[in-house]
């Protein structure tokens, strides 16, 4: 239910109510701005049900995989004590 | 990156299953409230890459399956009405009323239609100005904003003929109810992502601080779900309890400000009854005095309504993490999500029904879930 999904802003339409079309792997559909006026052409929103609900942070985009780094690292050391 | 692939890397699952089986020196239970996380955990088999001390509890996390079953019934009787067309997410659709679901109102000449999104539904009113357009506006926190921006726009339309049969619930409230009930044995939670991407994460820091719980705001992908289980097993052996935000990106502290605007604009809080739970002080929203007009329960009126008939469904238990889908005598012989006995088989984000679609036939097969990314 609330199952959003990642997609890129390909344009935007209208000024007073923003809507655009996203493409979620190739599969296009219209999302509402309404809640992101950040967001621009190129962007990629997470959309629910028609609703744009954020701006994927980019900078944060990488984080799980350096978190990964950050721990793996130990976890491969701790690994042979077991 | 296209923010979806890229978190279903197996070598990587792998590296945090490693990690977790490295930092877990204790039994921990840690619950998860989001059907989405439910069904990613399922589906890519994340349980199973865990060690045996860590077992993962599936909470309330979906909104169709705790739907209380008297609005089922007010959404039957509404969308049996000839006046009216009923629009709804389609999960709806199979939940069991008392006597029928909203498939077999449809299927007796009732115009039922599946929508994506309330705004569809919105357009088909302005479209079919003669009739009664009515949306089920079931969800979290996370589908509040586009329900309520649906109202807004149909008072700024000036239309009249569309309303909303609301059931919204929110998620802070429910993981109240189950830590303060005698029988949780819950050690830690993940928070649902898009519900925090839209609320943020305030609401959460007292519930962590009250209760001495590690409450770890987390995405939906396998590798999100890891690094949340991981953060939260780091908390517990360390004997913290603080909130923690795995996925940031998509979640900043204060949530998503405008769409909390809208929320507060068009709905307000109520108690609320969950379906298998009881009702929940403070645990709904309900449309507000000024969009009080787009309410379908004054709109119609209703039969007196029907007592909830006695099942031996336990999604009740199944709701609160007492149970898990396969302890159920009935799961995949007598309930099946054709011919479902509760709402928990219904919806594609209900534990039964996840259950039933991935570990039905693979049960004996070896565990490992790489296989399955």
């Amino acid at each position: 239910m609330c199952l959003a999904v990642p997609g890129k802003i390909l344009s935007i339409t209208g000024d007073d109510l923003r809507s655009a079309r996203v493409d979620f792997g190739g599969i296009i559909k219209e999302a509402c701005l309404a809640c992101v006026p950040e967001a621009e052409v190129g962007d990629y929103v997470i959309v629910h049900a028609g609703f744009a609900i954020t701006r994927v942070e980019e900078s944060e985009a990488r984080r799980v995989f350096e978190y990964l780094e950050s721990i793996g690292a130990l976890a491969d050391l701790e690994e042979p004590r077991r | 990156m296209k923010y979806v692939d890229e978190y279903r890397d197996p070598r990587a699952a792998e590296k945090f299953a490693r990690a977790i089986r490295s930092l877990a020196t204790r039994p921990w239970k840690i619950m998860e409230v989001c059907g989405g996380q439910t069904h990613a955990i399922v589906r890519f088999g994340i349980d199973r890459m865990l060690p045996e001390q860590i077992s993962l509890i599936h909470g309330p996390g979906c909104p169709v399956c705790v739907t209380a079953q008297e609005t089922v019934d007010q959404a039957i009787e509404i969308a049996a009405n000839p006046e009216v067309i009923f629009c709804s997410f389609g999960d709806m659709l199979r939940v069991p009323g008392s006597n029928r679901d909203l498939l077999a109102v449809k299927a007796s000449g009732g115009d039922v239609r599946i929508v994506y999104s309330p705004l569809d539904a919105l357009a088909i009113a302005r479209a079919n100005p003669a009739r009664q357009v009515v949306f089920f506006a079931v969800g979290f926190e996370t589908t509040a904003p586009v329900n309520a921006m649906a109202v807004y726009q149909a008072k700024r339309q000036g239309l009249r003929n569309f309303s909303m049969l609301v059931s919204h619930v929110m998620v802070p409230p429910a993981i109240e109810a189950i830590l303060s009930s005698r029988e949780c044995g819950v050690d830690g939670f993940l928070a649902a992502g898009h519900v925090c991407t839209v609320m943020g994460l305030e609401e959460y820091r007292p519930i962590a601080a009250k209760y001495q719980v590690p409450i770890l705001v987390t995405g939906f992908e396998p590798l999100d779900i890891l690094q949340g289980i991981y953060m939260c097993v780091r908390q517990l052996e360390a004997g913290s309890a603080r909130v923690e935000n795995q996925y940031s990106r998509a979640v900043r502290a204060n949530g998503n400000l405008e769409a909390r605007r809208l929320i507060a604009e068009v709905f307000r809080v109520v108690p609320r009854k969950w379906r298998g739970i009881g009702e929940i002080d403070r645990s709904g929203l309900a449309l507000s005095a000024a969009y009080a007009e787009f309410d379908a329960e004054g709109r119609f009126s209703f039969a007196r309504q029907a007592a909830p008939k006695a099942s031996e469904c336990i999604s009740g238990s199944i709701l609160k993490g007492l149970k898990k889908p396969s302890e159920c005598p009935a799961f995949g012989t007598r309930c099946t999500p054709e011919m479902p006995l509760g709402a928990t088989m219904v919806s594609s984000e209900g534990a039964c029904a996840a259950y039933f679609r991935y570990r039905q036939r693979s049960a004996a097969s070896p565990a490992g879930a790489s296989r399955h990314f």
